[in-house]
């Protein structure tokens, strides 16, 4: 059975149309990394599993529950790990996770709070107000808080937005852990690195559409071969080089001050100037020749 | 089913208790300010009006020492301030600047459970500290009696009405500012002609029709009927709290849905 399926969902706001038919299964027991630039209707998608947005069509399953009708006994069942930090800061760690644990009908509320503060390695913190902690502190506190009833499935919207590389990299390992005891994750992420280090699957959404889904290194495959080639260069040039390489069939994204020219395996003689830097294909070259936008 | 093998319903006990013990959490870093404000409060009130004006003005109401009078009266306008102002400024907060309610939400727990959590336990609160000024006048010579121990009875319905009205009101105001409106339309009145302060029989007949629509007036002639004798009519005005909590629990939850769910 898949954790999540969801079939020609559609959810607008007005006249925006923040998801546009969607179909998404995500198998028991793997991370989905849902990658997509801001606006793609990654948020809305979360919304959506939770009950939290109802869809305008469509059908929609979790953990084997209809949604939006059965969305009460689904959340019991998953755990949410929210974009923005929303504890509450004049209460002690352990309170945070104690009225969660109440809140998720957890039959030991002390084991639960003893088990996430472990997860967090939070324990000689327990009786400090959230104020006190640092950013890291929190954030894994925050993770803590969405698993403290071991739910079967997890989403994560968006779970290092914002962070400094250390502290991202700290909630990449406690992350990894739990996809390594088998619980079913689905995360949203503008981060290719995020996408790339924790999902087993990747899902390019952009326009409230999956326009492509695979493993990381099937969809490199598939749409951005072997190589890429960079070439730094001033304007003038770079716009030669692009024109030079488009004219051989090859697809040629902006990448900061340079241009990539993707699939550059397969340029002919001269299509790639011979100062280019070479490069194996990234999920990077991927996103933005799929999505039209810069990566992070 | 949830995890725990527990059926869910509508208005589960542990949804309802699990947001109110987020509230006993947070309550407890901040009781002192607002206990110290509820006792010294009325004690200020009774001071400047009670003391003041029955020395220079007015010495007794029908038949009741001024003190008295508006030391029973101020009951209901400490509920309303415990209530009403939480539930819109608390409510708003929440919502808007903390996402609490996203993070509840995201529970198994629904709007109609939270809305039902946060007026309960405003109205308990509000409850106790609408007791204050009656104890505060009790140390300024009101004899104790027995009626008296239905008035925490009396102050959370009212209270959960006013709490309701404050939660549909944050789920219908766009910003925060706009709580002045309410507060100058509809509270400022509301405790003006409740008769805490005066007797509204002595208003046009226009302004004590309207009063008797005034859930704080019930409120008023409820706890003077505990301190003073009860009548018949009091069943009346109870029946008319609950009525008034009931429609305003329902309003919230509407209000709140539309606002909370997408």
């Amino acid at each position: 059975m898949a954790a999540i399926e969801l079939r020609g969902v559609f959810k607008r706001f007005g006249p925006i149309v923040a998801v546009d038919g969607l179909d998404l299964d995500v198998p028991e027991g793997i991370c989905l990394g849902l990658l997509g630039p801001n606006g793609a209707g990654k948020s809305t998608t979360m919304r959506l599993l939770t009950g939290q947005a109802l869809p305008d069509a469509g059908e929609l399953r979790a953990l084997g529950h209809e949604l939006p009708g059965d969305a009460k006994a689904a959340r019991a069942e998953m755990g949410v790990v929210p974009q923005l930090d929303n504890l509450d800061v004049d209460v002690t760690v352990e309170d945070n996770l104690a009225v969660f644990a109440r809140l998720y009908r957890v039959p030991d509320v002390g084991a639960a709070v003893d088990r996430a503060l472990d997860l967090a390695r939070l324990r000689e913190r327990r009786r400090d107000a959230v104020d006190e902690l640092s950013g890291g502190m929190r954030r894994r506190l925050l993770l803590a808080r969405g698993l403290v009833h071991e739910p079967r499935l997890i989403l994560l919207d968006e779970p290092t937005v914002g962070l400094d590389p250390q502290i991202r990299t700290q909630l990449w390992t406690l992350i990894d852990d739990l996809r390594s005891h088998g619980v079913t994750i689905l995360m949203s992420t503008h981060y290719i690195e995020e996408a790339e280090r924790l999902a087993d699957e990747v899902a390019v959404m952009a326009k409230g559409k999956i326009i492509s889904r695979g493993r990381p290194a099937e969809l490199i495959a598939e749409h951005a071969g072997r190589e890429t080639a960079e070439v730094y260069a001033p304007p003038e040039r770079l716009a030669e080089a692009r024109a030079i390489a488009e004219a051989d069939g090859l697809r040629v994204r902006p990448a900061g001050p340079a241009i990539a020219i993707v699939g550059s395996e397969r340029a002919g003689n001269g299509s790639v100037p011979e100062d280019a830097v070479r490069r194996a294909a990234s999920l990077e070259d991927v996103f933005v020749l799929l999505t039209g936008e810069e990566a992070e | 089913m949830s995890a725990t093998g527990t059926r869910l319903r509508r208005l589960e006990p542990a949804a309802i208790g699990g947001v109110m013990s987020r509230e006993l959490a947070n309550f407890r870093t901040y009781w002192r300010g607002t206990t110290f404000s509820s006792v010294l409060e009325p004690i200020v009130y009774l001071l400047a009006f009670g003391l003041g004006l029955s020395a220079t003005l007015v010495d007794e109401v029908n038949g009741v020492p001024y003190v008295q009078f508006v030391g029973t009266g101020m009951v209901a306008t400490a509920v309303i301030f415990s209530s009403a102002l939480p539930a819109m400024f608390g409510t708003f907060v929440k919502h808007r600047f903390q996402n609490t309610y996203d993070a509840i939400l995201a529970a198994p727990v629904d709007v109609e459970e939270l809305v039902s959590a946060e007026m309960l336990w405003i109205g308990v609160r509000a409850s106790v500290y609408g007791c204050v000024p009656l104890l505060v006048t009790i140390g300024f010579g009101l004899d104790p009696a027995v009626g008296m121990l239905l008035t925490p009875l009396f102050c959370l319905a009212t209270a959960l009405g006013f709490a309701g009205f404050g939660v549909a009101m944050a789920a219908t105001v766009a910003k925060i500012d706009q709580f002045n409106y309410v507060t100058a339309l509809f509270v400022t009145p509301l405790f003006l002609v409740s008769g805490a302060f005066f007797p509204i029989d002595e208003l046009p007949e226009g302004v004590q029709i309207v009063a008797q629509l005034n859930p704080l007036h019930q409120l008023v002639e409820l706890v003077r009927g505990g301190a003073f004798g009860y009548e018949a009519i009091d069943l009346v005005r109870f029946a008319g709290l609950v009525a008034f909590a009931l429609v305003m629990w329902r309003i919230a939850v509407r209000r709140m849905s539309a606002r909370l769910i997408d």
